[in-house]
């Protein structure tokens, strides 16, 4: 089973991630299960989603506390709540910045993860640059699945498909590719 | 057809397919997007010859659905928590009259405190008001729940709540095979009431009755939950061979046959139960699970059977009936009342007000179980410290203030202490 928390604030569309990544997991045939962190949800606020994949039925009901990949939407969460609690040794980090993840003060969290395995990408400047509006969460999955395999972009793509009407869409999947293409970039040249 | 879907919305579209016709519900969390996806479906057209009545309270939604069920409509409300309390005393002239409206009940803590969150303390506040009770542990056992619900409410002509756990269910995106209407249509005859406002045939429904025939009544309304009994397997037995699927019946056991410790509970914690089951007996533990489905009518007979031959029953459940303790708990220990050599029953009390049930505290309270089993309740990740503090408080000063701000305030000081550490 391979586990991944969202973390961002009230009104970037955390809980809508989880559950376009579950869609796009189901999509290529597998189990998924997406969730809320149940809250009494404001903008503004810390938030958190779970997404769960797997091969088999997913009976866990848990909230996700050993988390195999974290999704941090806004980096200034790291000052406000513990983001990267229970994460795994050998799981990966993904924080919407167009800052550097020493520049973060992520170092010591990153140091503990294997080589390549943790990153920022400025997801934000691709919304506003395809989207028009600072809504990170298609874009970081189009970099979540060129980081980690898990899902295809092409199961991003249509999961994305499903949960907005058709411009708003396109527009999404356009920065979850550039998003895509960006790590896979980053990734030759390192 | 499989989708990856809400669990309201997958309900929704279950309720849909049952092709209701009359709907009536008032928004409350986390009900909301069941009553919301209806509400569009309605509006849409995709459900035939059905209306949408939007009311002013929850004593008003379940009000219009006794009036359309006795005027011989098929109708359905969902609500929760305080909504439930608020319509408390027409849940009692539903299941008195005997008309078989279908209820959701997104599950939900009953304040004060209030709290927005799962437990079961809503359904526990009206399960003998003489609605049928049936539990859901995933959203594609809560989809095909309500279509048996129907069948079962309009066959006795009673009741039915469908209990789903608020936002863990309500709220999960997961996969669920949503059935085709000629199959639901097959599986689900249209509604023919054994009662009905006809103009034509005039009767009055809702007599007052006396000492003379009270009881009789109320053992009519009795006995027609013993014939569930029986009804409620055999529904669920012809939807498995509909539908393919094991969904609903009174009880359903995993790994129980051979099991030493047997573990009951209710609804979707029984997922997270059954990994830890595996987990324990991967280690050589010998433990089972006996997930009860049907609460009301509440299958004493059955539960027997399944627990008989365990030497410890631990009964998890997420509500407490405050001064006695489980009232599941209570439940399964007279399933056992009287019988030479019975199982141990140990009581859990787990998830209120939201408190997620994680698999290692599972392990932890049932590793207890084996080896110093307990008296009384055990609450499951009390957390003693504050307790403690509180009850030095209150002994202290008189005037010791509201309890719930007082722990509020007890747990912000501990996180503030604990703060520096992360904020340097």
């Amino acid at each position: 089973m391979f586990q991944v928390r969202f973390h961002g604030r009230g009104g970037q569309g955390v809980v809508t991630a989880a559950e376009m990544l579950s869609v796009a997991a189901f999509l290529e045939g597998r189990h998924a299960q997406a969730f809320p962190s149940f809250g009494s949800e404001r903008m503004g606020a810390p938030v958190v989603s779970f997404c769960r994949i797997d091969d088999k039925e997913i009976r866990l009901r848990e909230p996700i506390l050993e988390p195999d990949a974290l999704i941090v939407q806004d980096p200034t969460l790291f000052k406000v709540v513990d983001v990267c609690q229970g994460l795994k040794s050998s799981g990966y980090l993904l924080v919407n910045s167009n800052r550097s993840l020493d520049e973060l003060h992520l170092g010591p969290v990153v140091a503990r993860l294997p080589a390549g395995h943790a990153l920022t990408v400025s997801a934000s400047e691709l919304a506003l640059k395809y989207v028009g509006r600072p809504l990170p969460n298609a874009a970081l999955l189009g970099a979540f699945a060129a980081l980690t395999g898990i899902v295809d972009l092409k199961s991003v793509t249509a999961a994305i498909a499903e949960a907005f009407s058709a411009k708003i869409a396109q527009a999404n999947i356009a920065a979850a590719a550039a998003a895509h293409d960006a790590v896979i970039g980053a990734a030759a040249a390192a | 057809m499989l989708k990856q879907i809400e669990g309201s919305r997958a309900m929704a579209q279950a309720i849909g397919l049952c092709r209701p016709e009359v709907i009536c519900a008032y928004p409350i969390t986390p009900q909301t997007h069941i009553v919301e996806g209806l509400g569009e479906m309605v509006r849409e057209g995709e459900i035939a010859n059905c209306e949408f009545i939007n009311v002013e309270s929850e004593f008003a939604a379940l009000s219009v659905a006794i009036g359309a069920s006795a005027a011989g409509a098929r109708a359905y409300t969902a609500t929760a928590s305080q909504g439930l309390l608020y319509m408390a005393e027409a849940v009692y002239n539903a299941s008195g009259l005997g008309l078989p409206v279908v209820m959701t009940l997104g599950n939900r803590a009953i304040g004060a405190p209030i709290n927005i969150w799962n437990d079961h303390s809503d359904a526990m506040a009206v399960c003998d008001s003489g609605w049928m009770q049936l539990f859901a542990e995933t959203n594609q056992e809560a989809v095909d729940l309500h279509i048996q619900a129907f069948r079962l409410a309009e066959e006795l002509s009673m009741p039915v709540m469908v209990c789903v756990d608020g936002f863990i269910l309500t709220h999960a995106v997961e996969r669920v095979d949503i059935p085709e209407q000629a199959e639901v249509d097959a599986y689900l005859p249209p509604y023919e009431p054994v009662q009905v406002l006809d103009p034509q045939r005039p009767v009055s429904i809702g007599a007052m009755v006396g000492p003379e025939a009270f009881t009789e009544v109320r053992f009519l309304q009795h006995y027609k939950q013993t014939l569930a009994l029986r009804l409620i397997p055999e529904f669920a037995a012809e939807f498995k061979a509909r539908f393919g699927r094991d969904s609903g019946g009174l009880l359903r056991s995993y790994r129980a046959d051979d099991a030493e410790l047997i573990v009951v509970a209710m609804g979707s914690v029984n997922g997270t139960i059954k990994d830890t089951i595996d987990e324990m007996r991967a280690d050589g533990v010998r433990i089972g699970l006996v997930t009860l489905v049907s609460f009301r009518p509440f299958p004493t007979a059955a539960l027997r059977e399944k627990l008989l031959r365990a030497r410890n029953v631990v009964v998890i459940e997420k509500s407490l009936a405050v001064g006695m303790g489980g009232p599941l708990a209570n439940n399964v220990d007279l399933a056992l009342r009287n019988v030479a050599g019975a199982p141990q029953v140990h009581s859990v009390i787990a998830g209120l007000g939201g408190r997620p049930i994680t698999r290692s505290s599972l392990h932890r309270v049932l590793r207890q179980a084996l080896v110093q089993p307990w008296e009384g309740s055990h609450f499951l990740d009390l957390n003693e410290v504050i307790i403690a503090k509180e009850l030095h408080y209150v002994r202290k000063v008189r005037r010791s203030g509201p309890t719930a701000e007082n722990l509020l305030r007890r747990l912000g000081q501990a996180a503030d202490a604990a703060a520096p550490a992360r904020q340097s």
